[in-house]
């Protein structure tokens, strides 16, 4: 089969799939393909170098997981960095992502929902505000969201709860007991990648006690629960808080232990 | 490049040589995303669109080229604000970059 039927058929079937070609440089028209099948991700193709390949696929996958389309430029062999990239001729390759993007859904219009809500569309998010309180809940007070919807949780996750998967993250924001529980257990109920919800230690220890009432105990379930939400980066601020939380959801994507580089060996982008 | 997979699909059933372009990059204001794509068949057939129609006529008249030529395809911009783009201005007064490559792959 042609690399192109291969990739038809992913695009007719809503596989996710990034295309990369080369559209300047040596080989042009060479492709190739990152393919994630369930949880499964496959390099299909070549772009004619096999450390150019490498590099490529790291760049590729990372474009497919953040739904994110665009030109790289390399150097022949794959140098990414400015300074080996000086006098040498480029490589540009057009990255082409035939995903939809990861999902944020954030409960609770508060002031640390405009920070996430901003932080999350740098990293590619469609961001989803949703809260029952219609006097807060407003586009204009969200402008960064793609959406504000007015509900409570158990609904939004009735009508909506299939679309989440293992790209995708839920924040809780909203410190309240009427809404995170329902929040809580709405989203455990879907293959969601992560789940935080915010609150001091206190708040988190009495939220265990309200989910545990209503049947929410199971380690497996109580493990997927990031709360205190985010890295423990020593911020204040709302916008500093919405770093803690978007740094500690690439920290449980990529399974990495969120240390300072200094501090750690071994390669930075297994 | 979802939406003309049937007419490609049935431009290679009969045979015919395809050209594709996408637009791969927009400087200023431009009317397609990067990714929007057109196919040309070898007999100057059309699916799909890469700009709001500005473009199109010469992105045909490129892709017959790259078709003719055997070529492995390449860059062609397209606006008012580059010297090295073609003179069939976007209305918009932005730049649009697109790779025209053959079906070959």
């Amino acid at each position: 089969m042609l690399l192109y039927e291969r990739f038809r058929d992913l695009v007719r079937t809503e596989t996710p799939v990034a295309l990369a070609t080369v559209i300047d440089g040596p080989n042009v028209g060479a492709k190739l393909m990152v393919v994630r099948e369930g949880t499964t991700e496959t390099v299909e193709g070549s772009l004619g170098n096999p450390d150019l390949d490498r590099v490529a696929a790291r760049d590729v996958a990372g474009e497919l997981e953040a739904g994110r389309t665009g030109v790289r430029h390399y150097g022949p062999e794959g140098q990414a960095t400015p300074e080996d990239l000086v006098d040498t001729p480029t490589v540009s390759v057009f990255i082409e992502t035939f995903a939809p993007p990861p999902q944020m859904w954030i409960f609770g219009a508060v002031d640390f929902t405009a920070a996430l809500g901003r932080v999350a569309k740098v990293l590619g998010y469609r961001v989803t505000v949703c809260d029952a309180r219609e006097i807060f809940a407003t586009k204009r007070r969200f402008p960064m969201a793609d959406e504000v919807i007015v509900s409570w949780p158990a609904p939004m996750f009735e009508r909506r709860g299939h679309t989440l998967g293992p790209r995708d993250a839920v924040c809780i924001l909203t410190h309240d007991p009427k809404f995170d529980v329902p929040a809580i257990q709405g989203a455990l109920a879907t293959t969601v990648g992560y789940i935080g919800v915010m609150g001091s230690r206190k708040t988190h220890n009495k939220r265990l006690e309200r989910l545990a009432e209503v049947g929410v105990s199971g380690a497996r379930d109580l493990e997927r629960i990031m709360s205190p939400i985010g890295l423990d980066l020593g911020g204040r601020t709302p916008e500093e808080t919405a770093v803690a939380i978007c740094a500690e959801i690439i920290a449980r994507r990529t399974g990495h232990g969120a240390t300072s580089l200094k501090n750690t060996s071994g390669s930075i982008h297994s | 490049m979802r939406e003309i997979l049937d007419d490609i699909d049935r431009w290679r059933a009969n045979g015919k040589k395809v050209a594709v372009a996408r637009v791969v990059k927009i400087e200023g204001s431009g009317p397609r995303d990067p990714g929007a794509a057109m196919a040309v068949n070898e007999d100057g057939e059309v699916a799909g669109s890469v700009s709001g129609g500005c473009v199109e006529g010469a992105v045909v008249s490129e892709a017959l080229a790259i078709l003719a030529e055997q070529s492995p395809g390449r860059m062609v911009s397209f606006g008012y604000s580059d010297d090295e783009a073609f003179a069939v201005g976007l209305t918009c007064g932005g730049t649009i970059r697109l790779f025209i490559e053959p079906l070959a792959w």
